[in-house]
């Protein structure tokens, strides 16, 4: 059996199992509880696993350990960010929204001022940041697939789009938060189980000796020294200032991004309690610190034993590191067929991790369509549950739908940027609503839709007439030259920015409204009032 | 008076308390500070990796050299600060945050 052969038998069996569980949630799945929390009745251990399983992307599995394997050191970067980042959601957001939230993150802010202006802009920076992160997915999901199944066909790796959007379609119509959250807790299993097998295989090989894999890197890689220290990728002695600038731009993004992303948010609404938000938090920064360790050997690992030129020359970004490394530590142990049964392996997990991660961004997306936009903006709270639910059906239908045609337009299309963008966006925009909604007592809506809005306009223009779309030889748009902003990450303008506009918003306008930061503050650190789990 | 009013009431009298406002000054002098703490310890070191490669580049034993123990140090810390929040909400927040919620739920049914 050839490799291809068996990753797409794993993959079916993958498809398989989800779609009995998207079957089983279904018929479980009445209430709008049910449908955008999963009755609000998981663990905080499987939520925890479940937040693993929905902020490990593809390109935080294949993207660092190519990052990796091609720059050395610099993909370790990413890692730290994203991991650090998850102490900004636990000390001061988990908790506090599961208390005061119901389903998405716009019920905070609407809490305590003018519902409508706050929730259309809410939703309006929900859906354009799960779009963003949904094609980045999408055009990587063709790309990956086209590379681990040998499909080169644009008309294949259409077909392939097309696939993995019906099935997230599936899960996240008929099985809603319930399905997906379980689908997100099996791709964790499986992921952190291929990363650690891989990982002790590497390890093994080098006698569990961390420092000659390290120089065994460093002299495959033909960098030297320079391969085990920052600098080959990000911020480079060549871009000067700007560059180094750019970084600890990047940096900011990624630390205060994750507590804004609105379909990590959502996530701490499906467990019963506060505490039990605080666990799942715990729990998902265990799982995705360790799994960030074994990246760092998985790209280490691959520079080691595969070569960086052997990946470069597989694909530009690395991305097909972690599965070389797979088939080649599968042949050092085990010959031919373990090579074959170890690439198979991690291509399926592979596939079961774009899957859990775009099922979860459409959950998001529509939900705050669905809650914010259709139930509470356009009909005003006058809405029955029913209808609710069947909207937000509708809508994951329709945005699965949108990502699929832009999945397949984008094809090609060097929109990697969009990751970073979207994690931007979060930190510019929602983040500053959300903190001062919770802790500042003099906030109000004027406020709040200045931060939102402030510091998604200024990053989405910053990123515009930044070197990621014009003026320069990786751009989307290589032939034009528009490009003034000379940094690709926005965060370091716009997160203040945002923070700013937050201010600004807030003291130029008049309302206040004691009586219900008295409630939110009350209620958010006592839990009085949270919405329960369901009973089933 | 209505209901909500009523209710509002109760959450502006339990914000002035005397314990509440224990519960939420613990909370504060906790997180906040631990917040500017670990954001500066992360911004360090992106600013030493963008600005101080040849100290990165410093090895300490073997190949493992300065950037790599830095960087594993901020799992250390995360890892830390994690169990540490989670210890200090146990003792010092859940059984206040507890009480306060008794409280304001028998005088809102």
């Amino acid at each position: 059996m050839s490799s291809e052969a068996l990753a797409t038998t794993l993959f079916l069996a993958f498809v398989a199992l989800t779609l009995g569980i998207t079957f089983w949630a279904s018929r479980q799945t009445k209430t709008a509880a049910d449908y955008y929390a999963g009755g609000r009745s998981f663990s905080g251990a499987q939520n925890g696993l479940a937040i693993g399983g929905d902020y490990m992307s593809a390109a935080s599995f294949l993207g660092i350990a190519g990052i990796i394997a091609l720059s050395g050191y610099d993909g370790f970067l990413y890692s730290i960010g994203f991991l650090v980042a998850w102490l900004v959601a636990l000390l001061l957001v988990a908790e506090l929204m599961r208390n005061s939230g119901k389903f998405t993150m716009a019920d905070v802010l609407a809490f305590r001022m003018s519902p409508r202006p706050v929730r259309t802009a809410a939703g309006v920076s929900t859906i354009t940041v799960s779009i963003f992160y949904l094609l980045a997915q999408m055009v990587g999901a063709g790309a990956l697939v086209g590379l681990l199944l040998g499909i080169t066909s644009p008309s294949g790796k259409a077909l392939t789009i097309v696939g993995v959007g019906a099935l997230m379609i599936v899960y996240v119509v008929f099985g809603g938060m319930k399905g997906t959250t379980w689908v997100q807790i099996v791709k964790a299993v499986l992921l952190m189980s291929g990363a650690a097998l891989i990982t002790i295989l590497v390890l093994g090989h080098y006698g569990f000796n961390l420092s000659s894999l390290l120089g065994e890197a460093a002299t495959q890689s033909g960098k030297g020294g320079n391969f085990l220290i920052p600098g080959l990728k990000y911020g480079t002695e060549a871009q000067g200032l700007a560059g180094k600038i750019d970084l600890i731009s990047l940096g900011l993004a990624l630390v205060l991004g994750t507590a804004g992303l609105p379909h990590i948010l959502i996530r701490f609404y499906t467990v019963p309690t506060a505490k039990d938000a605080r666990k799942s938090v715990l729990w998902g920064i265990g799982i995705i610190g360790v799994f960030y360790l074994l990246t760092l050997v998985l790209g280490f690992g691959a520079a080691a034993l595969v070569g960086s030129k052997a990946i470069a020359a597989a694909d530009k970004a690395g991305n097909t590191a972690a599965p070389l490394l797979a088939k080649a530590v599968g042949e050092t142990f085990l010959g031919e067929v373990g090579g074959t049964i170890l690439l198979a392996l991690i291509g399926a997990v592979a596939f079961a991790t774009i899957l859990a991660v775009v099922a979860g961004l459409t959950l998001a997306s529509s939900s705050s369509f669905a809650h914010d936009l259709y139930a509470h903006v356009f009909k005003r709270g006058n809405v029955s549950e029913r209808e609710e639910v069947l909207v937000a059906r509708i809508s994951a239908f329709v945005i699965g739908a949108v990502s699929i045609g832009l999945g397949i337009l984008a094809q090609g299309q060097n929109v990697a940027f969009l990751v970073a963008l979207a994690f931007a966006v979060a930190a510019s925009g929602n983040l500053p609503a959300i903190l001062y909604s919770l802790f500042w007592k003099r906030f109000n809506t004027a406020g709040a839709v200045s931060a939102i809005y402030g510091g998604l306009v200024s990053a989405l223009i910053l990123v515009i007439f930044s070197p990621v779309v014009s003026g320069s030889p990786t751009a989307l748009f290589k032939d034009a030259d528009f490009a003034w902003f000379p940094l690709s990450n926005p965060g370091i303008i716009s997160i203040p920015l945002g923070f700013l506009c937050g201010w600004l918003g807030t003291v130029l306008s008049k309302e206040h409204n004691a009586a219900k930061y008295a409630e939110i503050e009350v209620r958010s650190l006592t839990g009085v009032g949270a919405e329960k789990a369901a009973e089933h | 008076m209505t209901t909500q009013e009523h209710d509002a009431s109760v959450y502006e009298q339990m914000q002035t308390s005397g314990e509440f406002q224990d519960l939420k000054r613990r909370f504060r002098r906790w997180t906040f500070p631990m917040t500017v703490a670990f954001l500066t310890w992360y911004l360090l070191y992106v600013v030493l990796s963008g600005f101080a490669r040849d100290f990165m580049g410093i090895k300490l034993f073997g190949n493992i050299n300065v950037a790599l123990v830095f960087g594993l140090l901020q799992f250390v810390s995360t890892f830390w600060i994690a169990w540490a929040y989670a210890r200090h909400a146990e003792k010092k927040l859940d059984p206040i945050a507890d009480k306060l919620r008794h409280e304001v739920e028998e005088k809102t049914r």
